[in-house]
């Protein structure tokens, strides 16, 4: 992830209630605070940063917008400095509105079912185990590089039928399009162009010699009309299926793991009752939701009672809905066991993610073999936990000590 | 005699996020495309009521009924 250019600064924020700004140093350590004052102040802020923007900070608020696909388009799903032309066919159904939306969704739900992770869990458990054996014996880790990050790209390149030894290049993309994208376009576009260039040699060996995997299954793939989807449309899934199938799942698991660590009464109920796993992972999906999306206002509306006016973005942050005390009892604690959890980790309404039951596959399975082969771990005192800034938020530095504390 | 349950999946409520699957197999089935429907005609057996509202309280959507007969 070489970066040489800086990109454009952004002053410090100082009144997070009109003038706030998810990419400033105090949101990317620490938002929850934020969040709380943002909700305490108002169900919906603005910024004038972005070009303009709304945050819902409560729960209905966010459910409210999400479920309105009148007044807010989802042709622009990142907030950033410049909002430059909508490409046809970016990365459906995720840029997708009704009535496009629908018969795009279709067509990736079939591979993503529960009954289809079952069959892809076994490759993931071996996946998580070559990655430990990297590096059990050595006493420390980053878990962030060396395993968080892998499991989800390694276990997506499967899937599509990609050699998993081009993860890098993988992860170097989604750096480029979510986090350095932000504020520098050139950096998005070079990522987009080397993508294509990539998946566009993969579609056409496979229109000759079809695989059995999801590159083939797109390709092959028929529209509505009964036609072949355009090349356009498959390369924007295939975009869409990589930069959402990769870094989530990988702050997921990571954020997953620094709670574990920090908190061992945790950490020793979860290796005592490994049946505990699933809740516990709904919990940590909850209280750590890696993923923030955006919506465009497209038509003036009143959202909580607060009006909202067309040409601002939304920054839809399921984050702090899924941290709404009216809507969670002890939203700010983590409650492992907890019962009644209707988060919104993965969205609300028709853009509900395609891979969530990926990512909670790969979430349980990750945390299950780390737990098992690496019950006693702490965060190193020597080290630094840092975070990724904008869109999806997790640890991408994450050192931990093993074994048990001297 | 505790009164019979039903569950009842709403079809334009559910978004397909399986988790009333994952909680309650038994009363709840999925699609092709991972979108729930109630098991049979949704009648809960007996021993199973906790799992029904158990599924219902998480389901995101809020698409899930329990019925009391």
């Amino acid at each position: 992830m070489s970066d040489v250019n800086q990109p454009a600064a952004h002053p410090p924020v100082t009144d997070w209630v009109h003038d706030f700004d998810h990419t400033d140093p105090q949101w990317t350590e620490d938002p929850f605070p934020i969040w709380d004052q943002l909700r305490a102040t108002s169900p919906v802020v603005h910024t004038k940063r972005f070009l303009g923007c709304y945050l819902p900070t409560t729960y209905e608020a966010v459910r409210e917008i999400a479920n309105d696909t009148e007044h807010f388009s989802s042709r622009r799903i990142i907030v950033r400095d410049v909002r430059p032309e909508v490409a046809r066919n970016a990365a459906p159904p995720i840029t997708s509105d009704p009535p496009e939306h629908k018969p795009a969704k279709q067509l990736l739900l079939p591979p993503f079912t529960p009954d289809a992770m079952k069959k892809l869990e076994p490759r993931v458990r071996a996946i998580c185990n070559e990655l430990i054996d990297e590096f059990i014996a050595d006493g420390k880790v980053d878990a962030a590089a060396r395993y968080s990050k892998y499991i989800p790209v390694r276990a997506i390149a499967h899937m599509l039928g990609i050699p998993e030894s081009d993860s890098d290049l993988f992860i170097k993309w989604i750096h480029m399009i979510l986090e350095l994208g932000i504020k520098d376009e050139s950096k998005l576009l070079q990522a987009v162009q080397e993508m294509t260039a990539y998946f566009s040699g993969h579609i056409e060996a496979r229109k000759n010699k079809p695989t059995d995997d999801l590159i083939s299954y797109l390709t092959n793939a028929r529209g509505k009309d009964g036609n072949p989807l355009e090349d356009s449309h498959v390369l924007g899934s295939l975009r869409l299926l990589l930069i959402a199938g990769i870094d989530t799942t990988w702050s997921a698991i990571g954020s997953s793991l620094w709670h574990l660590a920090k908190t061992p009464s945790d950490r020793e109920r979860l290796i005592a009752e490994p049946g505990l796993i699933p809740t516990a992972v709904e919990e940590l999906l909850r209280a750590y939701s890696p993923v923030t999306m955006a919506r465009e206002v497209v038509k003036e509306t009143t959202i909580s009672g607060c009006p909202v006016k067309s040409g601002n973005m939304v920054l839809l942050s399921f984050p702090a809905a899924n941290r709404d005390p009216k809507m969670f009892p002890d939203a700010d604690k983590v409650v492992i066991d907890r019962r009644e959890n209707r988060h919104a980790a993965f969205g609300l309404g028709i853009h509900r993610c395609v891979g969530s039951n990926l990512a909670r596959m790969e979430m349980q399975v990750a945390l299950e073999e780390w737990l098992k082969r690496i019950p006693d771990f702490r965060l190193d005192p020597a080290g630094t936990v840092t975070w990724s800034q904008g869109t999806v938020r997790g640890p991408r530095q994450l050192p931990f000590l093993l074994g048990k504390a001297m | 005699m505790a009164e019979r349950l039903k569950v009842h999946v709403n079809p334009d409520k559910c978004q397909g996020h399986a988790r009333c699957k994952a909680l309650a197999p038994e009363l709840f089935d999925l699609d092709e495309y991972g979108n729930a429907h109630e098991a049979g005609d949704g009648i809960v057996p007996p021993g199973l009521e906790d799992k029904a509202w158990l599924a219902k309280s998480n389901c995101p959507e809020i698409a899930i009924d329990v019925i009391e007969e």
